[in-house]
């Protein structure tokens, strides 16, 4: 019982850790460039619903479509000032200029907002859930749900409109996308946007359980990275699922072990797997 | 010099090459023909030890050497060239056809001296000092032939060096390949500029859906009803002597 | 005067300048400053060799910088061995070390590699955080009674620390002068270009990739020992962390990225403009200096993404090339 119960734990999470993984994964399919800068983006949802609640007493849970709405702002922003003109350069450099953002957007959360921890306190989201004898947070049940329901959309989106089709186009071959009149430029800046977004989402759900600093999206950036690779570079379904099983393995794992040495043990799994394949477990060879 | 016997490729479930079988005699040019898909590149990427053949065996001087890899056919003297050129790009003409020439010549100073050597062969000791990313099409894929052959090989691979050539370009590739000939090095053509390989192949092995249809001297090859059907056409004849 | 004349000046004066420089300026702050920037300078050469001429990208550095550091304290806490020695042996051991490591990452290419050995650089980290035989999270450190040349320990003056990584400075250097000098370092950079080219001329990708990463990190491991004698304490949070990988691979880019001076010019920049920031405006605890730091590495790295050499390069280009005919290679 309580192994299931530990088990569920490790889903939940791995639901919020696939989340983030998704929005990254997205830019990286679109544009072949890993954005070091995304635990960022969760970094300033977090914040953004923070200052809804200490200004407005707006609960994280009705902000959190605005919240989407400022984080895409962001990404695609972004993507217009700065990562534009980096589309072709040599993969260093692109590793350095978003390496270069992360420790930028850091600062600027610490300039602005100190570098203390702050938290939300008293969300409407208190409080256990119980279910057939086993019993969870009703705030990690609700985020959970909520990075569900925001992968799904995605993966609605990529799978069932026009605009998706288009990006998803873009993703597989540039110059054919071009040709069928897609503006790859409008493209980047939608891949930037949605993935800034879902890590935002991400943010806004973890603002009630997680405590809120500058620094927050460096323990979920080594995830993502995981995740995405895992995964396969590109692939949201698979990014979703290596969500899971990460988040199993590593609450499993911390459960039955050394909680110390979860990070060995996911990070492990993900050189095992990528030696064995690759291109990941859902990435195409 | 060269023996390919049966050889068989397979992708999953495709077979590229079934049962390809052909000799290349020493310093002997092979013409390597046949229409789009026909599975000559993947011929070609056996005998240079990019691909481990599904079955069959490929022997040099009567050694098995299928399925080792390109590095060991090299050092075997087995060298190549490729269909989309792949120059050292960040390198000077020189110091491209240098890394070519350390293969036997591991100094510094002796690899300057063969790759000088190559170069002059090849008509490009004037751009030596050059960047390569500043030549044209036509001296880009003489530079992949003057690197080739400054691994002093025995059978050179030669992947369709004339395509994308103006006239005259292909006309001084055929001279180079026949000069890389008269040093008794052994040439396999893959190559879709009938005019440049016609006149100087002592035979052609004509492939198509994977499979030798034909294995002859040029002119008979021309003639021959099966090959004119498959793949050359109806206006295309042989050369007259 | 040619450009390669210039360089040779440059550099020549750079050296008396870094030999005259703790002689002349005697305050500490500053003669600390410019041994951070040798040190720096070091790693930045040794990683250089792996991930500017092979362009194998590893943001595990640390792994082999720390692995210096350990060895040669333990040698010392346990044996009584001189670092000098342990010095060597760290480099062996991280050698040895690099190319188990290297074996299987190698089969990876581009981003996968570099994730792979920011992955094992954690693990490792994660690792010796919880190994109570080196220390844990705590770390080592080395007692301060044993002073002088042989023990490696300065206490009354930052002033042989200067000249030991000047020395290490130019070792590395001089290591990787001969690499390019000889037909490795021709291989490795057809490695970089062209990997199947590389292979088709008789290159093997494997070993040459594992020389590469064995010298590399062997060097790098001497930096570790450096350091360790330096601060007389280490811990993974200052030898390990992946902050630190990703800092030997900024300076050879601020620099320039397959050359020689590159990481040297790189480490100048970048110690210059973190401490200016942290001086400037680090007072504040508010992250200015994270803002002007990060702010400058976006600019740096898209608007000069071949570094200060490929700038130098593009604005004094070597001697006029005769026109070339026709636009470059097609693609």
């Amino acid at each position: 019982m309580l192994l299931l119960q530990t088990i569920l734990s490790g889903v939940l999470i791995g639901l919020v850790y696939a989340l983030v993984a998704v929005g990254l994964t997205l830019i990286f399919g679109v544009m072949d460039i890993v954005n070091f800068a995304h635990g960022e983006f969760l970094m300033l949802g977090m914040y953004a619903s923070f200052w809804g609640f200490a200004l407005w007493k707006l609960d994280p849970l009705f902000t959190l479509p605005l919240t989407a709405l400022l984080l895409f702002g962001v990404g695609a922003a972004l993507y217009r000032v700065v990562i534009r003109r980096i589309t072709d350069a040599p993969m260093l450099s692109q590793i350095f200029t978003t390496f270069g953002l992360m420790i930028l957007f850091r600062g600027l959360a610490q300039y602005f907002w100190s570098p203390d921890f702050r938290s939300v306190e008293g969300s409407v989201l208190t409080g256990k859930v119980a279910f057939a004898g086993l019993q969870f947070g009703l705030p990690q049940v609700v985020a959970a749900l909520g990075a569900v329901a925001t992968s799904g959309a995605v993966w609605w989106f990529l799978r069932s409109t026009r605009l998706g089709a288009a990006l998803e186009a873009t993703a597989a071959d540039k110059e054919a996308a071009a040709l069928m009149g897609i503006d790859a430029q409008k493209m980047f800046a939608l891949a930037w946007g949605l993935g800034a977004a879902c890590a935002g989402v991400a943010g806004a759900l973890l603002s009630t359980t997680f405590p809120i600093f500058p620094e927050v999206g460096a323990s979920f950036i080594l995830f993502a990275f995981v995740l995405v690779a895992l995964g396969g570079f590109g692939s949201v379904a698979g990014a979703f699922w290596a969500g899971i099983l990460v988040g199993v393995v590593e609450v499993v794992g911390g459960f039955l072990w050394d909680p110390a040495y979860k990070l060995v043990l996911v990070l492990s799994l993900y050189l095992l797997v990528v030696w064995l394949r690759p291109q990941g477990l859902m990435g195409k060879a | 010099m060269l023996s390919v016997e049966r050889l068989t490729k397979r992708f999953g479930g495709l077979a590229a090459n079934e049962d390809v079988s052909f000799e290349v005699g020493r310093g002997e040019i092979i013409g390597l023909i046949g229409p789009n898909g026909a599975g000559k590149t993947t011929v070609f990427n056996s005998l240079a030890g990019f691909f481990p053949p599904s079955s069959g065996q490929i022997r040099l001087d009567g050694q098995p050497v299928a399925g080792l890899p390109p590095e060991r056919m090299a050092a075997l003297g087995v060298a190549r060239t490729f269909q989309i050129v792949r120059i050292f790009k960040s390198m000077t003409v020189l110091e491209n056809v240098m890394v070519g020439a350390m293969l036997h010549h591991r100094a510094v100073p002796a690899a300057i001296g063969k790759a000088r050597e190559a170069l002059r062969f090849t008509g490009l000791d004037r751009r030596a000092g050059d960047p390569a990313s500043q030549l044209t099409v036509a001296e880009q894929k003489r530079l992949e032939v003057t690197r080739a052959l400054a691994c002093e090989p025995r059978l050179l691979l030669l992947d369709e060096t004339m395509a994308g050539l103006t006239q005259n370009e292909v006309q001084e590739a055929v001279e180079l390949v026949k000069r890389i000939q008269a040093r008794g090095i052994a040439c396999v053509v893959v190559e879709h500029v009938m005019e440049g390989i016609m006149p100087i192949a002592d035979r052609m092995v004509v492939l198509e859906r994977g499979r030798v249809i034909a294995n002859g001297p040029p002119r008979a090859i021309a003639e021959d009803p099966v090959v004119v059907a498959a793949y050359l056409g109806e206006e295309y004849r042989a050369p007259g002597p | 005067m040619s450009r390669a004349a210039a360089g040779r000046a440059v550099g020549l004066a750079a050296l008396v300048l870094a030999a005259v420089f703790p002689l002349v300026v005697r305050s500490a702050t500053w003669q600390n400053t410019v041994i951070l920037m040798l040190m720096v300078a070091q790693l930045g050469v040794a990683w250089n060799i792996l991930g500017g001429y092979a362009g194998q990208v590893s943001l595990g550095h640390a792994v082999f910088f720390g692995t210096g550091a350990y060895v040669s304290t333990l040698l010392a806490l346990r044996f009584g061995i001189t670092p000098w020695v342990g010095m060597f042996a760290g480099a062996g051991v991280s050698a040895a070390l690099a190319v188990v490591i290297g074996w299987p990452c190698f089969r990876l290419k581009g981003h996968y590699f570099a994730m792979a050995t920011i992955a094992v650089g954690e693990i490792v980290q994660a690792v010796v955080n919880g190994w109570e035989l080196l220390g844990g999270a705590v770390g080592l450190s080395l007692p301060l009674q044993n002073t002088g040349f042989w023990f490696m320990v300065f206490n009354r003056s930052k002033l042989p620390y200067h000249y030991i990584a000047l020395g290490l400075l130019l070792f590395t250097l001089g290591v990787n002068w001969l690499v390019t000098r000889s037909h490795v370092g021709y291989y490795l950079r057809a490695i970089k270009d062209e990997p199947d080219a590389a292979r088709s001329l008789g290159v093997s990708l494997t070993r040459y990739k594992l020389y590469a990463i064995a010298l590399s990190s062997g060097l790098a491991a001497m930096g570790g020992t450096l350091y360790a004698q330096k601060e007389l304490l280490i811990d993974p949070g200052s030898t390990l962390s992946t902050s630190l990988s990703i800092k030997m691979s900024l300076v050879a880019i601020m620099g320039g990225v397959g050359t020689l001076a590159g990481p040297v010019i790189g480490a100048v920049l970048l110690t210059t403009i973190e401490e200016a920031s942290r001086l400037g405006f680090g007072g504040t605890g508010r992250g200015t200096d994270m803002v002007v730091y990060g702010l400058l590495i976006v600019v740096i790295a898209v608007y000069q993404p071949a570094g200060v050499l490929g700038w130098v390069k593009q604005r004094f280009p070597p001697k006029a090339a005769p026109a070339a005919p026709g636009p470059g290679g097609a693609r």
